[in-house]
């Protein structure tokens, strides 16, 4: 059992919803990034999700490209990912890397997998490996005694689900739209009709992803999700704040609502 | 072996490496691909729009006066560039826009480097009644200006691509983005033979009609199979087009010419297979110019339509098993073959072709004057004439 199977026995426990943060590695800057992962953990973000930036990712929208290209240009890699990562296990908060799958192949399936495990890791998140090329990453996966998480959308349907979700540890990633990563105004219908259907077919945690950035909306998923993340409102608050003392303030307030909502929802 | 008979596999390459969110789409355009294969109402309707609209057959120029500078082999050039709109890519979107309204959809959207696709896209959206958004790197709207008023005066709006390198494979990430947002209404016209499953198979399968025509043309000006077949690659449409029909012909090499930029020896080239390495870029599974943390590479070529860090998974394939052959080209190695084909035989190429062509002048000199060669003519060059006159110095 990962830190963050547990973490749904304890979220369930309480009849709550959990709160996951996604902060890109390397973001603002490296140590920048490992102070916002403290922010996240003294906040009440319940489990935190390193992003793994990458040169072409296609399943991010215009926040998340931004900050990828930034923490790029500093010259971020499988270091900074693994150091951050292990800074945010340290600090006793259930975590996971986000990443494209071509990082993973350069870096060795096998080896990746095991540091993942080594700094304290309980998964990956790999938003572009369909299951039908995932074969080799379960492997290798189950040998580590990590998390699989695989995102499954709303166009997902029948033996398709089955098969996505039947291979997901720790949760599954639903993704409340079709589209990409950003902050939006408002939630489609589509997400509690999707983990109503998952939920018919699988009794892993299921957490719900894409657009989330407010108390209201979070509170919303709560009433039917068993997590809620939220990333580009957290970069939206860093960038557009003046320095990194005030981005971090800024975080931990919207950290304070969510963890509020996540629990208002039931 | 069963990985290589698995479908959208070749061998270890190709495959899906995707949003969850495209793959219905991915298996709708695949099924409606191989329905429409078999179909022969769908297959006469394109046959007839290849016959009154694009051109084809395409002809067989055979070009002695160029040839003298290969060694004396008899050189044959199957002239794509004689397509409407000017280059192969116009067989691979008709396919793909009739497949569009087959799916019931009224919006299409497609990626460019050179503008090329871009304007076969909107050609082909026009013909058709389809709404046309184009993604195009910004760096190669300035670089291809003129395509990009083409497009506009076919109808189809174009969006320039800010982020990342701003060129193809960014256009290619933004497009991407636009379908998976998009993809109830929406067909993404692919314009190579790269990316996901099933777009290698279905664009291959749009442009083999080239070797089909030449292999047969060939036979009938020499009588016999060429020695050796060339095209250029950048991810490789016209390369796959020309080459699929001669596969089984064991005795017939397969030369595919990528972008060598300044040199593959240099940062600056666009040669995925000769100086890359195997992983995964835009959904499939081949060659790709990549850093040791699996970050692509910005490419470099003189050549916008070869400028991409990325090959085709059949490719990638067919160097793996032997049986095409992969070259770098370098930029001044292509110009000077740009102007010998101008100045000798009448033909102003793309840049891009002019790197099959610059292949020819090595090849024909190693296999001598009694080999046959025969090069895919895979554009013209009308939309190269403002870097050709930069790079020659002839002011406009």
């Amino acid at each position: 059992m990962t830190s963050l199977d547990e973490l749904f026995v304890k979220t369930r426990a309480e009849n709550r919803a959990a709160l996951i943060a996604y902060i890109p590695a390397g973001y603002p800057t490296h140590e920048g990034c490992k102070r916002v992962i403290e922010t996240f953990a003294k906040s009440g973000v319940d489990a935190i999700e390193i992003g793994f930036p990458y040169s072409d990712p296609v399943m991010d929208g215009p926040t998340i490209q931004a900050a990828a290209e930034q923490s790029l240009a500093a010259g971020t890699g499988a270091r900074e990912v693994f150091e951050s990562l292990k800074h945010a296990t340290e600090l006793g908060i259930p975590s996971v890397v986000m990443t494209y799958w071509n990082p993973i192949e350069k870096y060795g399936v096998d080896r990746f997998a095991h540091d993942i495990a080594a700094n304290g890791g309980s998964g990956v998140i790999t938003p572009d490996l369909t299951i039908d090329e995932a074969d080799r990453w379960i492997e290798s996966t189950h040998s580590n005694d990590i998390n699989s998480i695989f995102v499954i959308a709303p166009s997902t349907v029948g033996e398709r689900l089955e098969k996505v979700t039947s291979h997901c540890s720790g949760f599954v990633y639903a993704a409340s739209i079709m589209g990409v990563t950003g902050a939006r105004g408002g939630l489609s219908t589509g997400a509690s009709d999707l983990v109503a259907r998952t939920r018919a077919v699988t009794p892993t945690p299921i957490a719900v992803g894409l657009g989330v950035s407010t108390r209201e909306q979070a509170k919303e998923i709560a009433g039917f999700a068993d997590g809620v993340i939220v990333g580009s409102a957290f970069i939206n608050a860093l960038r557009d704040a003046p320095d990194l003392e005030t981005g971090l303030e800024h975080v931990a307030q919207l950290v304070k609502e969510l963890a509020l909502g996540v629990r208002e929802g039931r | 072996m069963s990985r290589e008979l698995s479908p959208g596999h070749f061998g270890e390459f190709g495959g899906r490496y995707v949003p969850e969110a495209l793959v219905g789409a991915l298996d709708e355009l695949e099924a409606a691909h191989n329905a429409a294969q078999l179909d022969p109402v769908f297959q006469a309707e394109l046959a007839h729009l290849h016959k009154t609209y694009t051109g084809r057959p395409s002809i067989i120029t055979e070009v002695p006066r160029f040839a003298e500078h290969a060694g004396g082999a008899r050189i044959i050039l199957k002239r794509e560039d004689l397509n409407h709109t000017g280059s192969h890519k116009i067989n691979n979107v008709l396919g793909q826009a009739l497949l569009t309204k087959r799916l019931g959809k009224k919006r299409v959207i497609a990626e460019t480097g050179a503008g090329q696709h871009g304007v076969a896209s909107a050609t082909a959206a026009a013909l058709m009644g389809l709404d046309c958004v184009v993604y195009m790197g910004e760096e190669d709207t300035r670089r291809q200006s003129l395509n990009v008023a083409r497009m506009k005066l076919l109808g189809a709006e174009v969006v320039p691509v800010t982020t990342g390198s701003k060129t193809l494979k960014d256009a290619i990430n933004e497009a991407m983005r636009d379908w998976v947002t998009n993809v109830e209404t929406t067909n993404y016209l692919f314009g190579t033979v790269a990316g996901p499953h099933p777009f290698p198979t279905m664009v291959r399968d749009f442009q083999k009609i080239i070797g089909i025509e030449a292999r047969s043309q060939v036979l009938e000006l020499t009588g016999r199979l060429p020695d050796a077949v060339l095209a250029c690659v950048g991810g490789g449409s016209n390369a796959i087009g020309i080459f699929h029909e001669f596969i089984p012909d064991a005795d017939v090499r397969l030369i595919g010419l990528e972008a060598g930029g300044d040199g593959v020896d240099t940062p600056r080239h666009a040669s995925s297979i000769t100086g890359g390495s195997p992983g995964v870029l835009h959904g499939a599974r081949s060659y790709l110019l990549q850093d040791e943390n699996g970050q692509t590479i910005e490419s470099h070529s003189i050549s916008a339509g070869l400028d991409y860090p990325g090959v085709g998974p059949e490719h990638a394939y067919l160097h793996d098993l032997g049986r095409a052959e992969y070259r770098p080209i370098t930029d001044a190695q292509a110009m000077h073959a740009f102007a010998l084909l101008c100045k000798t035989e009448g033909i102003i190429p793309a840049i891009e072709t002019a790197h099959a062509l610059a292949g020819a002048l090595q090849v024909g000199n190693e296999l001598g004057p009694d080999a046959i060669i025969l090069i895919n003519l895979s554009g013209r060059g009308d939309k190269d004439v403002q870097t050709a006159a930069a790079y020659f110095g002839i002011e406009i």
